[in-house]
């Protein structure tokens, strides 16, 4: 919300704080300054100038010569009788302007800005005496845009060139030679603008804001005294009211004014408009908006003569209502949508736009206008239902108070009769069926100190609440809320009143005392934090990507149109369809911030990233998703390959404690992988992850070139954290030597490491410690079919020294199995 | 027979001077002080000596001995202590080639942030907790005091899967989840993922993160809320650290507060970081809403608390003067990697 500060004044008379004071004050108490803009900041020297002659240029034809007379005011080039010499290429200063007012800069002045009407520079131009083809100028005549607006602001300005003051303004300020042109313009303002939070509805208003700033500058605050507007005709004469649904309408107030003469608005109301952001239009329309920004309450005005029955009945639609808006678009409707209707057909959209059948056209006579409170949640809803957010909805949705509805059309209607735009109708059709009762909240100043953690007076509380118009019933102990205070309704409430106006800096700082807590990671966060480390350690770089992405990830990735993977859970209202599904898998996101790098030239990246996937239970989703964190490990690059992340996983089983062998199955579905390099890995018979090269034809469809190879890993992180365990016990240190003895064999290509290894591990017994392969061959000199292995075992008794036929035993029972898998000892 | 033994000890001991190397030493060694080394051998003639003067010369010859087993003692030492300097200066490296570089991974700059809000948190006592990313509307919204045609609902841009679920739009539903388990005293933060229908550019994301913060006790005050959140912000951005607390509205606080730091540029002077304002914004808190608190089934007629809710980006690009919130997301190593 823009104010201008000015405004504000009007109805704080004695504010007199500068507006960074202002800013910062108001800030502290709550009403938040985003930021104020002073308008006159780069206008210096602008005076009104009268046009006394143009003559041509000698030596350019697109040029003129004008004298102009700035009053008294002196400045180089002025001559004794205020007359100075101004040289200028407007198109609008011509023989025929000649006698107009106009703004002038003189020598050594300043502007805001350039006549193209770019974007204003900073420090504003400075404007100097200087020659324009040889004929000296001694200032310059400003246009709209170098007084630092546009025209959007001042639709009654010449379309190009020098901005004119036209006779009503001349009038209305008394407006004459040497007079500041900035004041006369308007720009003599600061404009504020605010955070307003969604509680402080009445905040949303000039009388509002204004007072709150009373109470913080501690100054009187006065309201606008509105003087009693119509004739002796009488509205009920004219036009009938009714509200069919109370709830929907709690309040609905008409008055109405005859005979409309449309004319531009005077200065005063035209510059509160243009400096709060609002171009003026006309009287009455300026009327409304003047009326919305300084009592928040939006007013509507219909056509009277286009009012079927002269007759005004608030209903909802019916299911499958077409309805079309004075935008001209053409609005679906339910039973849930409040309408206006007249005595035939609906005429507008209750609180958020008015019917195409019923708007203000320039050739209106008679004009009802509508001041009415709708419930701000349905308001919400039919705009959301609608489609149509409007000014109008977005200040009804957060629920007014129903005291403004005739306050508010009171004003507008004393208005009209200032600005001689019709003649008013006495009387006011006022439809309150259920008035509110007062809001009462019991005084307990104790339970208000021990919520803050304060001291703080009673009579201080007391003196607090009657700056912000909250009434103390001694009596009954009560604090008497006003109806514009929507916000207060507890004492938690009254809480932060005091607060704010006590200080929010004035408390001291406390720790909480009471009983003492454990400070800890739950048991997933500490088993995360010993991955990541891990990962870290053994150079990856932790990555974050986003949990949603486009249902087409899935075809990149191979993935079957049937695969359960497709079931996603869906946004209805996603930012596109690129971020339309919670992912299924880590995949996507992995590689396309790998794929980022590779087209970035980044050689050998690593990554990591642990993040959620989400698998719904059932679809339509009634119960949440089940949310499974997942590690994916990636990388590309020289130094990276199956066994690279193969030793990180053991890296991480071993630091997690997860001392079992874990095991790996080639005969998986993952269509996204090489179908000779990849692997299921099973802990405990429990599925944990998969591991494994990208598929080519994947890879490159996250850009990598071919033969680039991607890698990647992924643990399922729920199951990895229930085998987790940070319990360590020693287990000693071998005191007898160890016995080592190597075999080297013929294996038939079909035979895998693992099954070797399993027939050494299940056949060596308690003494084979431990076991390496240190050769693999397969080539020239090895049999077809077979590949040439060899593998070193170490054996080792806990209690003695081994003897050779112990270890022969062993060893017998070993190369059994081994030749059972098909192998053949070499010699 | 005297003069001979001395003749030959000098000799001994003249050579083993000269030497220069071990190889050599040890050939003196075999000559003089071999098993028929020449002074050994000199024993043999004891015979030659008179029977009264033997045990003299005997003495004597053992003195030549240990003269020269001294002198070759002391050769070698030499000798080895100049070989040992002669590998050493040969063994020198220019230090200053390049170092062999480890390949260790880099932490996230918003992980690494989110360390460091919960290790001062754990500090204070809070445990750390997780709430679903997936929610339902209930938790989001209605049990945070924002119940249905709310405008706090629209303030969120909130992304709906259905009428009941949503993505969540901040971490504030954690705070109902643990209030509902019942289990009193609370001192608890929750970090995590939440969502907002924003357009990606340079300030906005949407996906996010949030760390919640609740504590619920007897007793607890705003001033425990100033307190806490002022010896967070010190542990955060520095010892010298300010905090500055400005009213504001949340559904589920009241009394609510947004929370300025002062800014660590420039130290809360004004400066372009700061857009001259001295402070920047980090965090909103305040007391649980008595309403939230029966809602989620704790009397809050005895009991009080408060909350606060920390956006980590916001952190990590504050602390680390990350220009560009889509950095964050990007994955590209060579910001990964400064951190």
């Amino acid at each position: 919300m823009n104010t201008p500060l000015s405004w504000i004044r009007d109805y704080v008379p004695a504010l007199d704080c500068t507006a960074k004071e202002y800013a910062d004050r108001m800030t502290l108490a709550g009403t938040k300054v985003e930021s104020f803009t002073v308008l006159d900041r780069n206008l210096k020297n602008i005076v009104v100038g009268r046009l006394l002659s143009v003559e041509p240029h000698p030596d350019a034809t697109k040029l003129v010569v004008c004298r102009v007379n700035v009053g008294s005011v002196r400045a180089d080039g002025v001559d004794d009788e205020g007359n100075v010499q101004i040289v200028t290429g407007a198109p609008n200063i011509t023989p025929e302007v000649v006698g107009a007012l106009i703004p002038v800069v003189l020598d050594g002045g300043m502007v805001a800005g350039g006549h193209d009407g770019g974007p204003l520079p900073e420090a504003g131009v400075e404007i100097h005496t200087g020659k324009l083809r040889g004929v000296t100028s001694y200032g310059m005549m400003c246009s709209v845009e170098e007084l630092g607006s546009d025209h959007n602001a001042y639709p009654l300005a010449p379309e190009s060139g020098i901005y004119i003051f036209d006779d009503a303004l001349i009038g209305e300020l008394g407006l004459k030679p040497g007079d500041n042109a900035v004041r006369a313009f308007g720009m003599d303002d600061t404009v504020v603008e605010y955070e307003i939070t969604s509680n402080r509805v009445d905040c949303y208003s000039v009388i509002g804001i204004a007072r709150e700033a009373a109470a913080v500058f501690d100054k009187p605050f006065i309201m606008p005294k509105v003087k009693e507007s119509g004739s002796d005709e009488q509205i009920g004469d004219f036009l009938k009211v009714s509200v069919e649904d109370p709830e929907l309408c709690p309040r609905y107030t008409a008055r109405m004014v005859r005979n409309i003469r449309f004319a531009p608005s005077p200065e005063w109301m035209q510059k509160r408009l243009r400096n709060a952001g609002i171009r003026p239009i006309n009287n009455l329309v300026d009327i409304t908006n003047f009326v919305m920004l300084e009592y928040g309450q939006p007013m509507h005005a219909f056509d009277f003569d286009t009012l079927e029955g002269h007759e005004i009945i608030v209903k909802t639609a019916k299911d499958g209502d077409q309805f079309q808006t004075l935008d001209g678009q053409i609005r679906s409707l339910d039973h849930t949508v409040l309408m206006i209707n007249d005595g035939v057909k609906a005429v507008g959209i209750a609180g958020i736009m008015g019917g195409e059948n019923s708007k203000i056209t320039d050739s209106v006579h008679n004009v009802v206008f509508e001041s009415a409170n709708f419930n701000g949640v349905n308001i919400r809803l039919s705009a959301k239902k609608i489609g149509m957010r409007t000014d109008a909805s977005s200040i009804f949705e957060k629920g007014l108070d129903p005291a403004t509805t005739v306050a508010a059309v009171n004003r507008a209607c004393e208005l009209v009769e200032e600005l001689n735009c019709g003649e008013v109708v006495g009387g006011m059709i006022d439809i309150y069926p259920v008035p509110e009762t007062e809001k009462r909240i019991v005084f307990e100043p104790e339970r208000i100190n021990d919520l803050l953690g304060t001291k703080i007076s009673r009579e201080e509380m007391l003196a607090i609440f009657r700056k912000l118009e909250l009434a103390y019933d001694e009596a009954s102990n009560a604090v008497l809320i006003p109806s514009f205070r929507r916000d207060l309704l507890a004492t938690c409430d009254l809480a932060e009143e005091v607060l704010r106006f006590h200080g929010y800096d004035k408390i001291e700082d406390t720790l909480p005392v009471g009983e003492a807590t454990t400070g800890k990671l739950s048991w997933k966060l500490r088993v995360d934090a010993v991955v990541r480390d891990t990962a870290e350690f053994a150079g990856f770089n932790h990555a974050m990507t986003y949990a949603f992405e486009s249902p087409k990830a899935l075809d990149l990735l191979n993935i079957p149109a049937d695969d359960p993977l497709r079931k996603a859970v869906v946004i209805s209202n996603p930012l596109g369809e690129d971020f339309s599904i919670m992912r299924t898998q880590p995949l996507n996101a992995m590689l396309t911030a790998l794929g980022f790098n590779f087209n970035h030239r980044n050689e050998n990246v690593w990554l990591y990233d642990m993040a959620n996937i989400y698998l719904p239970k059932a679809l339509p989703l009634t119960e949440l998703p089940d949310e499974r964190e997942q590690l994916c490990l990636g990388g590309y690059g020289d130094n990276i390959d199956f066994f690279v992340l193969k030793g990180v996983l053991e890296e991480i089983f071993s630091r997690l404690g997860m001392t079992e062998r874990y095991e790996l199955k080639v005969d998986c579905e993952r269509p996204y992988l090489h179908p000779g390099r990849k692997a299921d890995i099973y802990y405990a018979g429990e599925l944990i992850g998969y591991i494994g090269e990208v598929h080519p034809s994947v890879a490159a469809n996250y850009d990598f070139k071919p033969g680039a190879r991607v890698c990647i890993a992924v643990l399922d992180m729920p199951v990895v954290t229930r085998y987790a365990s940070f319990d360590r016990r020693y287990e000693g240190v071998a005191r007898f030597p160890a016995v080592s003895r190597d075999i080297s064999m013929l294996v038939p290509k079909s035979v895998m490491a693992g099954d070797i290894e399993h027939i050494l591990l299940q056949r060596g017994g308690k003494l084979l410690e431990s076991f390496r392969l240190f050769d693999i061959y397969e080539g020239m000199q090895v049999q077809q079919g077979f590949k040439s292995m060899a593998y070193a075992l170490s054996f080792r008794a806990k209690d003695h020294t081994l003897k050779d036929d112990e270890v022969n035993s062993a060893m017998k029972k070993i190369l059994n199995g081994l030749s059972g898998l098909g192998c053949e000892l070499r010699s | 027979m005297k003069d001979q033994l001395r003749k030959i000890t000098e000799e001994a001991i003249e050579r083993i001077c000269k030497t220069s190397s071990l190889d050599e030493l040890n050939d003196i060694r075999v000559e003089f002080l071999g098993k028929k080394g020449r002074i050994t051998s000199i024993m043999k003639n004891m015979k030659d000596v008179a029977p009264e003067e033997r045990p003299a010369f005997g003495q004597l010859v053992n003195e030549a001995k240990s003269k020269a087993e001294a002198a070759l003692e002391n050769a070698k030492n030499e000798l080895q202590e100049r070989a040992m300097q002669a590998r050493l200066a040969a063994e020198s490296i220019d230090v200053t080639l390049p170092a062999v570089k480890m390949r260790t991974g880099h932490g996230h700059p918003c992980q690494i942030a989110l360390d460091e809000v919960e290790r001062v948190f754990v500090g204070m006592g809070y445990e750390v907790v997780e709430g679903p990313e997936v929610e339902y509307q209930e938790y989001n919204f209605t049990k945070l005091n924002i119940p249905e045609g709310h405008p706090a609902r629209d303030e969120q841009d909130t992304f709906y899967i259905n009428d009941e679920i949503l993505l969540r739009s901040q971490t504030s539903p954690v705070q109902a989840r643990v209030m509902e388990q019942g289990k009193l005293p609370i001192r608890m933060i929750a970090p995590g993922r939440v969502f907002r229908s924003d357009s990606i550019d340079a300030t906005h994301s949407p996906s996010f993160h949030q760390i919640e913060g609740l504590v619920v006790d007897r007793h607890i005050t705003m001033t425990d809320l100033k307190g806490t959140l002022t010896q967070f912000a010190r542990e955060m951005f520095g010892p010298d650290t300010q905090t500055r607390f400005r009213p504001h509205h949340f559904p589920f606080t009241e009394p609510s507060a947004e929370v300025d730091v002062s800014c660590f540029k420039c130290g809360g002077k004004g400066c372009r970081f700061c857009k001259n304002e001295g402070w920047i914004e980090i965090l909103g808190c305040g007391m649980v809403h008595p309403h939230v608190l029966e809602m989620c089934g704790i009397d809050p007629e005895e009991y009080t608390g408060f909350a606060f809710g920390v956006g980590l980006e916001r952190i990590a690009i504050l602390k680390y003067e990350i220009d560009d919130m889509r950095l964050l997301y990007e994955n590209d190593y060579r910001f990964l990697k400064q951190f």
